[in-house]
């Protein structure tokens, strides 16, 4: 019997970002629209294992993930040990079009989740045309916080809290399997990297003054939001989408923040049809 | 069990039913072992005391008991309670955090332990829908 392969490849690609080198883990499935995915504060790029895998996707689609700075398997930049991490949207961005642009993507369409939603509206808003569509998943120029990030990162609090926290925002229905996956890579973020990337999500990223600038016509906006989130609820990604004419929203049914992860299944039900309309869109084909 | 908006009898029933759901369930009472702590739930007018010792449920006593601490308590509407604890409960009604965010529960005291023991917490206070779930 031949061994079980994921037709996943993984490398490191090295680059500079605010002025230091960092060499950051990326992963690749598919050949075809190059379709970038951001993973999900406190995670990694593993989040996106099942769309990798789905040559429904693979054969019309080259999917690339990378791992943020400090996250996964990229490697921390060099004195991290004396500092705190924080995200904000100046160096996100320029983490996502460095990483596009050293790879010689031609206008790729970024798929980006919680606060990779977020930041795909600002790339909407600044870089349109970039990119070939632009999709985000829990997606909200703004939304309202629910506890005090504190407790993300104190020593007499183990890190399994951020796993105690997001396990609520996975809908019940999800598999216990995927369930539980989708926790183990927040039980494996490194001390203070959750709470540094939520710095962008609640105090650095605020976008609802940008968001007036998306021009769809230019890019092709998608946000799709599970029904099961309590952080960003469907009503703070309609809210949001109702500032930004010909956004096309989709409410998720059986879903929760990580759709991707927490139920494969369900998720490619909603995110089939939508790379569908971005092959056939011909505003990618400028 | 039939779940009735108009019954208080059936929630008494999931919330009294804790130890046995939680004490026979080996894998929750390993990730409470080091939890050793006194909680107050409160279900619409009922409070419940909750005595855990090294991740098993000692003691669930019904107040009131006006001279008893605790570290901390979560309160809610028996409505509030009658969703979280269906077997496939509606959106924004599944989770602790959820219904505290959306005023449904009120989470008062000391954090800490339930911070600290968030998962173990998470999985103690879910564990009465398996009782629905059995009945359904």
């Amino acid at each position: 019997m031949p061994a079980q392969i994921d037709p996943i490849v993984g490398r490191y690609l090295h680059v500079t970002l605010q002025d230091r080198p960092h060499r950051l883990y990326f992963e690749e499935a598919g050949t075809g629209i190059p379709l970038v995915c951001l993973h999900t504060a406190g995670a990694d790029g593993r989040q996106f294992r099942h769309l990798m895998t789905d040559s429904a996707i693979t054969d019309a689609f080259r999917i690339l993930t990378f791992d943020l700075p400090w996250h996964g398997k990229s490697t921390p930049p060099d004195g991290w040990h004396d500092e705190d991490y924080r995200l904000t949207t100046a160096t996100y961005t320029e983490a996502i079009r460095t990483f596009c642009a050293a790879l010689e993507l031609e206008r790729p369409v970024v798929l980006g989740c919680s606060i990779g939603g977020r930041i795909v509206l600002n790339l909407a808003a600044h870089h349109a045309a970039e990119f070939r569509a632009l999709i985000g998943l829990e997606s909200a120029a703004f939304q309202e916080s629910w506890y005090d990030t504190d407790w993300l990162y104190r020593p007499d609090v183990h890190g399994e809290v951020c796993a105690g926290l997001v396990s609520g925002l996975i809908a019940p229905q999800s598999p216990p399997t995927s369930r539980w996956e989708t926790l183990w890579h927040y039980l494996q973020g490194g001390p203070g990297v959750f709470k540094g990337d939520l710095y962008f999500y609640r105090v650095d990223g605020d976008l609802r003054d940008q968001i007036g600038r998306i021009d769809t016509r230019i890019c092709p906006l998608y946000l799709l939001t599970g029904e099961y989130d309590f952080s960003c609820r469907p009503e703070d990604t309609i809210r949001t989408a109702e500032q930004i004419p010909g956004v096309e929203v989709v409410v998720m049914r059986e879903l929760g923040h990580f759709p991707m992860s927490e139920n494969p299944q369900q998720f490619r039900r909603y995110i089939l049809p939508v790379l569908e309309r971005i092959r056939n869109d011909s505003r990618g084909n400028r | 069990m039939r779940l009735q908006e108009n019954s208080t009898n059936d929630l008494a029933a999931m919330v009294e039913n804790l130890p046995d759901l939680v004490n026979g369930d080996a894998a929750l009472v390993r990730r409470g072992r080091t939890l050793t702590v006194d909680v107050l739930i409160e279900i619409g007018a009922t409070t419940y005391y909750l005595s855990i010792e090294r991740g098993r449920v000692a003691r669930i006593e019904r107040g009131p008991l006006l001279t008893r601490s605790w570290s901390f308590a979560i309160r809610g509407s028996e409505h509030a309670w009658r969703q979280f604890w269906l077997p496939m409960p509606p959106p924004h009604f599944h989770d602790l955090f959820a219904l505290a965010k959306r005023g449904e529960f009120r989470i008062e005291g000391d954090f800490y332990p339930l911070m600290s023991n968030l998962l173990y917490f998470k999985a103690l206070l879910a564990a009465p829908r398996r009782l629905a779930g059995e009945a359904h």
